[in-house]
């Protein structure tokens, strides 16, 4: 539980969040992912350290150059936020269904 | 077991749209959205006013068994159409969200079923996210536990 609180945390941030969608499309090492940014590279980096120990991100060495890309299987788990939301609406309107069909128009 | 409520939140944008087929004739449904004491019912939550009409105004408010309010939210109605359309604005006081807007379309699908299309446009899509976040969960429980005892109190 204490490891999904943190992958919120990770893409509640807009910049960690462009980062995703930037890797997302292709492998790209953090020098070529902070091209795409006006921060400092070093701010870069710290967003691809956070995302990495979320495992939003994996690595992979590739001769001296390290790739970043988005995990899959982990995007999915986030996607699948909306879970306990869709959760407490399907709640709240079974409990609705079961009033109303037992409703009694007043007197 | 699959749930009969849908949620379609696109990625990025600042909306939602939750559907959900009921197996309650069209009055029905919507009279559930329309008398304030089967509103508290089903929402889990006191209602301390609903004025279902146009210029109308909702409050709502949550006590935990010590009493402590746990939640307390607002909004303005805009359109209130019998069995057809709610227009509304919804806001979470005591929260950083901002109001949000809220499009609710009541359709029957035939004498027995209905539907109910709920769009909501939040801020940002940020906020939107931050929202669906929310530690929903255990309020929710709380709330649907007692909702149980109502309903079982009613057979």
């Amino acid at each position: 539980m204490e490891i999904r609180r943190d992958v919120f945390q990770a893409i509640a941030d807009p910049t960690r969040r462009a980062i995703l969608s930037l890797v997302a499309i292709q492998a790209m090492t953090p020098g070529v992912i902070a091209e795409n940014f006006d921060s400092s590279r070093q701010t870069i980096s710290k967003h691809i350290q956070i995302l990495t120990e979320c495992e939003l991100l994996t690595q992979e060495q590739n001769g001296r150059e390290i790739y970043y890309q988005t995990n899959a299987k982990k995007m999915k788990e986030v996607a699948d936020f909306i879970e306990p939301f869709r959760k407490m609406w399907d709640d709240r309107f079974n409990t609705l269904e079961t009033i109303m069909k037992n409703y009694q128009p007043k007197k | 077991m699959e749930l009969k409520t849908k949620i379609n939140a696109e990625d990025g944008q600042q909306d939602l749209v939750i559907t959900r087929e009921f197996d309650l004739p069209l009055a029905l449904l919507f009279k559930a959205y329309d008398e304030p004491e089967i509103v508290a019912q089903w929402m889990g939550t006191k209602v301390l006013k609903l004025e279902s009409k146009k210029y109308g105004g909702y409050q709502f408010e949550t006590t935990d068994p010590k009493g402590n309010i746990v939640f307390k939210a607002n909004g303005v109605i805009h359109e209130f159409i019998q069995n057809q359309r709610i227009t509304r604005t919804f806001e979470m006081e005591n929260s950083p969200f901002a109001a949000q807007l809220e499009f609710l379309e009541f359709e029957s699908v035939s004498e027995e079923k209905s539907k109910l299309t709920m769009h909501i446009i939040y801020k940002s899509a940020e906020l939107r996210d931050q929202m669906l976040k929310l530690p929903f969960a255990q309020g929710i429980n709380m709330a649907h536990n007692r909702l149980q005892e109502i309903v079982n109190q009613l057979k």
